[in-house]
């Protein structure tokens, strides 16, 4: 608690310590060096968290827009003219093809722009260093290329919003040949493009923030900080960006197969088309290759948006409980299993696609395996509560919600995983109810716990937690309203990416009016009730009441960094760690939580037996501290 | 409707919530309590509360839902592989809403229970190899299970088709299926390719090849009852997805590279009418893979026949070439005589392959 106090001659010490194009640069650093073009992590992950948040919007209010159509099928857009323009036809309805476009937009926006960058971009740029005790990440250059990266996909993807062709509309899967052909839809032809040339961008973006993270994991970490004493959040983080670095390439080089076909003629995808009244000169290529290529990195996603949620859930619980993570390296194991089993899952969403059955059938035994380790998560998170002295901030909260969630949607991930009964069930509403709940809300809901915990390190104030309260109440009320029913629709077998329902024919359509028009108003209330988080979080970021040093009275190393953090994170030496992060209500000792920088030494009340053998390492730790500076001053 | 005031009340419900504790704050701030630098406030009690209002609200919701959306499932399978299909499917819904139940129960539950107090401490409990390993045991066997009678009957499905199948094409465009049948005197489907196709032959049937002399062409799929029928899919543009709700049959059709389904049809288009009491009921053929504006809308009715109505449809229909007769000029020289027997003394109208897309525009 007090070992991170230094005197101010030690502060002056480190700062000479520290060289002089060091020094040079904390004088000179203006606006733009500062806040723009930052190469301080904690910026640039502010940075990621405020896309995010707007990206969030964009993507939610477009499936408001479809929503819009499939609740209320008989409702006229007109009052939309003025903001879709022709995207309203000429009887006051949705477009079909932009019924398309805004559902691939919304598919796109929500899982590589809000979940992946908004979700680990932020937290892993805030939390590496400072959980790990960094100064900053190991390239700040890299890592500042990676945000403006990223920026720059958003504004070629926001961009293709306003086309005249409209954006992308072939799903955010983006299957060829409808996106390889412009004459397929009009949303294949410039709007594609720019979706290629943003995700390409955005590809670029996540690998030089992956090798970034793994970088700063691997060599930064603190004096005693072995891997065995690191917060699940760095775990998750460091198998989230390995999954990334390993399955990006992989989709660009889907992607960059794709751009060849659509413009130099190539034949990777294409073969036998006849389209147009015209039979296209391309023979031999496959469809099914480009979903090999799309999946092997489109089921990683899956776990590059849900691992950082994981890790930062398991934080925030063990903190909240005032407990120990029940299970610590079950938590490492099971996640080094989902990682490595992330890879040979991805066809278990081609099952019925014409892949070979053979191949279905060993997808299916490994995609039922990572079930196991995915139900371990769910259980040690449910035993750390019990027994516990639960404190419910609104990231704990939205924790307890990320699990209710991620158990709701991973159950009937077990039905999909089974080829036999993904026949009648893929591409219905059962899908849709199935990732939305154990991918889209559980990351979201990890996302918002990651906010409403870690708000007061990023801008020294709290959140207002009434208003938190409510915000996640309304929520998850409503992210159960708006996804449970769905299991309802796609058990009766309605197809997804429909824009009506009639032609299920036998008047099929109608029985669940009602549920499609509940649901609807669900989705509104639930996006609506967003605004709460909205103006929470904008006005506390200036008006918001100031934190103190460690608002949770939790164990981690970025509640010993001063409130506001500044350049190189802490003042004076970075402290070193002496022992894992959940000792929270340890027997025999007087306070609640023990921070990973008290020694074992100090505390001999409440040492296990084995934690003695600890004190022995003490002297070692300490004596890397020269080793460790010398690092920063190269 | 029903919906409307449940969703209302729910919301209703939550406002409540919200002003009690809203007011229980004000109170006491009014007492004067400070809590401004704890984690800890007022709300804690009421956030546990609402753990367990939420799971008894949503027990009775999650049960009263599927009761009253049960009548409107898809009905029983029209189909063998659907039947067996169809109760492994509520056997494994009802071992995942178990482990759903308690799960989420317990979660609750405990949340609950162990909300914070003052005079108590958090038991310190980091591990327990045995729990570790019972709940990844349970687990890996109810999952074994599961995958051993998933894959018995997905190998049973995807096996190949037995020998007597009836053997029909099914092609995907934008937006609607062509439907071509082997004919009535071989039951040889003749080879298509996609440079041939023209307005007329918008197939591509390739007139080199004997067997597509007979071939015929409608546009709504006829299947015999009770006869095992191999679905040959086709796509000409984009990918489509054949989707038989009622059969519980789904594969993509994917542009250059032909896909199977075999099934067999087990109740024919008037006992299912009978049994939902619905006069007009038909089977329905749907897209399932998104393909464009007119996705939605891409369906053909199918009919499933006593094999003996079937026989007589099937009897009943023309070749392509005897509806075609000028295609007789694309047959080669050495193949003419075997052709012009398809070829009627009067020319009769010519006629395309017309099909049911549904209008979209």
């Amino acid at each position: 608690m007090s070992t991170a106090v230094s005197t101010t001659e030690e502060v002056h010490a480190h700062g000479h310590d520290h060289g002089h194009d060091h020094e040079h640069e904390h004088h000179e650093l203006g606006f733009i060096r500062k806040y723009i073009f930052s190469e301080d992590h904690k910026t640039i992950a502010k940075q990621y968290l405020i896309s995010g948040i707007l990206w969030a919007f964009i993507g939610g209010s477009l499936s408001i827009i479809f929503r819009l159509q499939l609740g209320f099928p008989d409702m006229s857009l007109e009052w939309l003219r003025p903001i879709l323009g022709e995207w309203i036809d000429e009887s006051g309805k949705l477009d079909k093809e932009f019924y398309l476009a805004l559902v691939t937009m919304h598919g796109t926006i929500m899982v590589f722009f809000v979940l992946t960058a908004g979700l680990s971009g932020t937290f892993s740029n805030f939390l590496i260093p400072l959980q790990i005790g960094a100064r900053d990440m190991a390239s700040g250059f890299i890592n500042m290329l990676s945000y403006w990266f990223f920026a720059l996909s958003s504004v070629i993807m926001f961009s293709s919003l306003f086309i005249e062709t409209g954006p992308a509309s072939g799903g955010w899967v983006i299957y060829p040949p409808l996106s390889a052909l412009p004459q397929a839809m009009p949303g294949s032809g410039l709007g594609m493009t720019l979706w290629l040339t943003s995700m390409a961008l955005f590809i670029v973006s996540q690998l030089m923030g992956g090798i970034n993270y793994i970088c700063t994991i691997i060599n930064l970490r603190t004096r005693g900080m072995t891997f065995t004493k690191m917060p699940l959040t760095i775990w998750s983080f460091f198998f989230t960006a390995v999954l990334g670095l390993l399955s990006f390439p992989v989709l660009l080089s889907a992607a960059l197969l794709l751009i060849f076909d659509r413009s130099f003629g190539t034949s990777f995808y294409l073969s036998e088309i006849y389209i147009q009244g015209q039979a296209l000169p391309n023979m031999g290529g496959s469809p099914i290759l480009y979903q090999h290529l799309f999946w092997f990195l489109g089921h990683p996603e899956v776990y590059i948006v849900l691992l950082p949620a994981l890790g930062m859930t398991s934080e925030v619980i063990a903190t909240n409980s005032r407990k120990p993570i029940f299970g610590y390296r079950a938590m490492i194991g099971s996640m080094m299993g989902i990682t490595v089993l992330a890879f040979i899952v991805w066809a278990h969403h081609m099952f019925v696609t014409g892949m070979n059955p053979f191949l279905g059938s060993v997808f299916m035994f490994l995609t039922l395996i990572i079930a196991v380790p995915s139900a371990v998560k769910g259980f040690n998170y449910i035993t750390t509560l019990w027994k516990g002295n639960i404190v419910f901030t609104p990231a704990m909260l939205f924790s307890i919600g990320l699990v209710s969630l991620f158990i709701s949607g991973g159950v009937t991930g077990i039905i999909l995983g089974n080829s036999a009964l993904d026949i009648n069930l893929h591409d219905t509403y059962f899908v849709v109810a199935h990732f939305h709940l154990v991918m889209g809300a559980a990351s979201f809901f990890g996302l918002m716990a990651g906010v409403y915990h870690w708000f007061p390190k990023m801008f020294g104030r709290m959140m207002n937690k009434t208003a938190g309260y409510i915000h996640f109440w309304l929520t998850f009320v409503g992210v159960y309203l708006v996804f449970f029913p769905m299991h309802y629709t796609g058990i009766a077998g309605f197809p997804r990416r429909y824009y009506s329902f009639t032609a299920l024919g036998n008047d099929g359509e109608s029985a669940f009016t009602d549920l499609n028009a509940f649901i609807s108003i669900a989705a509104i209330i639930t996006f609506s009730a967003q605004a709460i988080f909205f103006f929470n979080f904008f006005y506390s970021i200036f008006k918001g009441k100031r934190s103190t040093q460690n608002p949770w009275k939790s164990n981690t190393l970025e509640w010993t960094a001063p409130i506001v953090p500044g350049h190189g994170n802490w003042e004076g030496e970075i402290p070193a760690v002496y022992r894992w992060p959940y000792d929270y209500s340890k027997p025999g000792s007087e306070a609640d939580f023990i921070p990973q920088t008290v020694p074992h030494s100090a505390t001999p009340e409440s040492n296990l037996p084995e934690e003695n053998d600890e004190i022995a390492k003490e002297k070692e730790i300490e004596s890397l501290l020269a080793a460790q500076n010398e690092s920063y001053n190269r | 409707m029903n919906y409307l005031v449940g969703l209302l009340s729910v919301v209703f419900f939550i406002l409540a919530i919200t002003v009690i504790s809203k007011s229980l704050k004000l109170n006491k701030n009014l007492s004067g309590e400070n809590e401004s630098d704890s984690a800890l406030d007022s709300h804690n009690n009421t956030n546990a509360f609402g753990f367990l209002l939420f799971w008894l609200f949503g027990t009775i919701a999650g049960v009263w839902s599927f009761l009253h959306s049960k009548p409107d499932f898809l009905p029983v399978a029209a189909s063998e592989h659907g039947v067996k299909t169809d109760s492994m499917f509520w056997i494994s819904m009802a071992v995942v809403t178990f482990a759903f139940f308690i799960t989420n129960s317990l979660l609750f539950f405990f949340a609950f229970q162990y909300r914070n107090d003052k005079n108590r401490k958090a038991t310190f409990y980091p591990v327990n190899h045995k729990l570790e390993i019972i709940w990844t045991i349970i687990p890996a066997i109810v999952m074994a299970i599961l995958v051993f009678t998933g894959w018995r009957t997905w190998r049973d499905i995807t096996s190949q088709a037995p020998s007597n199948a009836v053997v029909i094409e099914v092609t995907g465009h934008q937006f609607g299926w062509y439907v071509r049948y082997a004919g009535n005197d071989d039951s040889q489907l003749g080879n298509i390719n996609y440079k041939l196709i023209d307005e007329t032959n918008s197939l591509g049937l390739d007139f080199t090849d004997k067997n597509s002399f007979d071939d015929f062409t409608a546009n709504e799929l006829h299947l015999p009852k009770g006869v095992p029928v191999l679905l040959k899919i086709r796509a000409q543009d984009v990918l489509h997805s054949v989707y038989l709700p009622f059969q519980r049959v789904k594969m993509d059709a994917v542009p250059g590279m032909p896909t199977k389904f075999w099934f067999t049809p087990t109740i024919s288009t008037d006992e299912m009418r009978a049994k939902l009491g619905k006069k007009d009921f038909n089977f329905k053929l749907n897209c399932t893979e998104i393909c464009g504006r007119g996705h939605f809308g891409m369906a053909i009715t199918v009919f499933v026949d006593e094999p003996a109505d079937y026989k007589k449809w099937v009897s009943e229909q023309k070749p392509f070439l005897t509806m075609n007769p000028a295609y007789l000029s694309k047959v080669p020289e050495n193949l003419k005589a075997k052709a012009s027997k398809y070829i009627p003394a009067e020319p009769i109208a010519a006629d395309s392959t017309a099909t049911e897309a549904v209008s979209v525009k």
